[in-house]
């Protein structure tokens, strides 16, 4: 019976809200009738959950509103019980609606998750499981277009698979046999039988859905507050409504406090934000680990980047080169073919930049050390190296030579020159490239207030102060150990900033740790989820400040939903004792209509984008 | 001991997590300490004692203050 009149809410809803406006367009002799019937239907679903309450010793609102609803009638103010359960009742349909929206975003993502699996029986055929029945060890069959079911490894077969919903990365990867599989990925084209590795929550979307569930929940020490504080809230209010009824004998004030006194904007007004706010990282490849972290981020005066290789691409490659003398494609032949002896990481740089060439047979191969090889091929000495290299075989630079040499030199590049029977042929500057768009990246980040910009790398001081020159970093510290790094964060801490550090996880533990914020560049791998406060996906630089602007806003949100809340009561209570119009369906009204937009003002979290 | 994650329909009113709580609560053989109403996933974690309840005694007091359960896991520690 009480499911039922529960299970028939907004039928009720819609029936009193029939009722009253019969009541107020007829003024027939039935209008008191139709009100009293409003009331005692709508009052029902209410007073059950009021009763449900009580039970396990909670003075939730549903007890207010009842007591209220009862004591109007008792002095046979019908109007105002109809339209305070008609409004009490259609504003809970209208938050139910409004939440669904602003956790919708969070929903798509774990409505991702795999639900069903075809397993390999005894008998050796394959029939659909439920997802929870795989275990470890399981042989799976995966036919094109549908989900991975679990983290594994490919028996037999191939194909293309779609990995977006773990590394946000849209163009299709092969696997063949021995690759790994993801769970929540999605098999594009071919047809595989895998090996079952990790099922459920262990796998890397299981854990990735887990974290973004347990974010969207957590609380930080201020909503920690607002619930305590709640708890007693309620019960002061009806203490509040009992003391004034006993003093001025007035039911109808009595009863006013009651409805007024309901808190529901301040208890949902930052889950809310907290959700409308993680919702919109998850769906553009930010994870962010709940409700304290984004106001700790929000306040973020200075980032520091682990190593250069986060802002560039990591990768050395010719960045310029110049070439001396004819028949440039027979030097490029030999050096390559000389180049191919070596496994040094500028001889990989200068083979990709050579490409597909002639090769010819080398022969006397003699490697020098702190300057590079010298080898025969034919009846041709090579020698490729550094300048030292080039004085011990004493090849002659032309004054256009060195002035080359000193310009490479100076924007920041490792130099190969290669010399043909003592003759120099070409020079190559080898560099890191910045990762594109970084530098505008950067920009965005000091818009946002980001007042220090720091760069700890193990390189040379060199090439540290290159690339912090080139991004207009604020600080550059080369040749520095991952203990010294933590070392330093510790120190410009005591001087009272606020500290984000972006590594890669591998082995920066320490510092990512130590930070006020420790954000992962990660493709949703391990250590890096366990260790940060907030992950980039599929380790995309461009995030960054995005993630920055949303937990600004986010952070922003949360305080503009606890004023309007707070606010409300007040401005409620004070009219009550200042002003004539106030009663209890205008106060029910204000306070509906106070928690729609606390939970409206939430789901524009949802559209948010960092502006350009 | 065991772990519990109850699926709930979806929670949408405030005072609810507070009635929830307490019920959860009020049952015999669960660690009180462990208990979590995550109220934007409607979830319920709470640990307990597989020798003096069982899941059905949780699931029957969540549904006793209203709240319809949708499925539950239950994992051993």
């Amino acid at each position: 019976m009480q499911r039922y009149i529960l299970s028939k809410k907004n039928s009720i809803t819609l029936i009193s809200a029939i009722l009253i406006a019969l009541a107020f367009f007829g003024r027939f002799s039935i209008d008191n009738w139709a009100l009293i019937i409003a009331s005692i239907l709508g009052v029902a679903p209410i007073g059950i959950q009021a009763y449900q309450a009580l039970k396990v010793k909670v003075v939730s609102i549903d007890v207010l509103v009842t007591i209220a609803v009862i004591g109007a009638v008792l002095i046979q103010n019908y109007e105002e019980s109809a339209i305070v359960t008609f409004l009490f009742l259609f504003g809970s349909y209208l938050e139910q609606r409004t939440l669904n929206k602003t956790r919708s975003a969070i929903k798509e993502l774990t409505e991702l998750a795999p639900e069903s699996a075809l397993k390999q029986m005894e008998n050796g055929e394959y029939e659909e499981v439920d997802v929870d029945d795989v275990e470890e060890g399981d042989i799976l069959l995966v036919k094109t277009g549908a989900k991975v079911p679990v983290d594994g490894t490919v028996l037999i077969g191939e194909g293309h698979i779609n990995e977006a919903s773990i590394t946000g990365e849209s163009v299709p990867v092969r696997k063949k046999v021995d690759s790994e599989v993801f769970a929540g990925t999605i098999l594009e084209n071919g047809t595989i039988q895998i090996r079952s590795d990790r099922v459920g929550e262990d796998t890397t979307f299981g854990r990735i859905i887990e974290l973004v569930e347990e974010a969207q929940d957590s609380k930080s020490e201020a909503e920690r507050f607002i619930d305590r504080f709640s708890k007693f809230y309620t019960p002061a209010v009806l203490v509040l409504g009992i003391i004034v009824w006993l003093f001025s004998k007035d039911i109808e004030l009595a009863i006013t406090i009651l409805v007024l006194g309901c808190p529901g904007a301040l208890v949902i007004g930052v889950p809310v934000s907290n959700v409308a706010g993680i919702g919109n990282g998850a769906r553009n490849g930010v994870l962010l680990k709940g409700s304290e972290v984004i106001n700790d981020f929000s306040r973020v005066d200075t980032i520091v980047f682990d190593k250069t290789g986060t802002l560039t691409i990591g990768n050395p490659e010719v960045a310029e080169k110049e070439f001396y003398g004819n028949n440039p494609e027979d030097v490029l032949g030999y050096l390559a073919s000389v180049e191919r002896e070596s496994d040094h990481p500028l001889a990989k740089a200068v083979l990709q930049n050579i490409g597909e060439t002639t090769l010819s047979t080398v022969e006397e191969t003699e490697v020098i050390k702190g300057g590079g090889i010298v080898a025969k091929i034919g009846v041709h000495r090579i020698a490729v190296g550094n300048v030292a290299l080039m004085e011990k075989e004493n090849v002659k630079l032309s004054e256009k030579a060195k002035k080359d040499i000193v310009r490479f030199e100076k924007n920041g590049n490792s130099l190969v020159l290669a010399a043909v029977d003592g003759e120099l042929k070409v020079l190559m500057g080898i560099r890191d490239q910045i990762r594109p768009g970084v530098k505008k990246d950067l920009q965005k980040l000091k818009l946002l207030g980001v007042k220090n910009l720091i760069v700890l790398s193990g390189d040379n001081q060199g090439t540290v102060d290159l690339v912090a020159r080139e991004l207009e970093l604020t600080e550059a510290h080369g040749h520095m150990l991952p203990e010294e790094k933590s070392a330093y964060i510790e120190q410009i801490q005591a001087k009272g900033q606020t500290i984000a550090f972006v590594g890669d996880g591998v082995n920066d533990s320490p510092s990512l740790a130590l930070a006020n914020i420790g954000i992962a560049m990660g493709s949703g791998t391990d250590v890096a989820i366990e260790t940060s406060d907030v992950v980039l996906m599929n380790s995309d630089f461009s995030r960054l400040p995005h993630a920055l602007g949303l937990t600004k806003s986010t952070s922003r949100n949360m305080k503009q939903n606890i004023t309007i809340a707070v606010g409300v009561v007040l401005v409620l209570l004070a009219s009550l004792l200042f002003s004539e119009w106030m009663n209890m369906s205008i106060g029910m009204l204000v306070h509906e209509a106070s928690i729609l937009m606390v939970i409206l003002n939430g789901m524009r979290l949802l559209r948010y984008r960092l502006r350009e | 001991m065991r772990k519990a994650v109850i699926q709930l329909e979806t929670l949408s009113c405030p005072s609810c997590m507070q009635k929830i709580e307490n019920a959860v609560k009020g049952v015999n053989g669960v660690h009180q300490g462990s208990l979590k109403v995550l109220f934007n996933a409607s979830k319920v974690k709470v640990d307990f004692d597989s020798e003096t309840i069982a899941i059905n005694d949780i699931e029957k007091a969540i549904e006793d203050v209203g709240y319809p359960v949708i499925k539950s896991k239950v994992k051993l520690d």
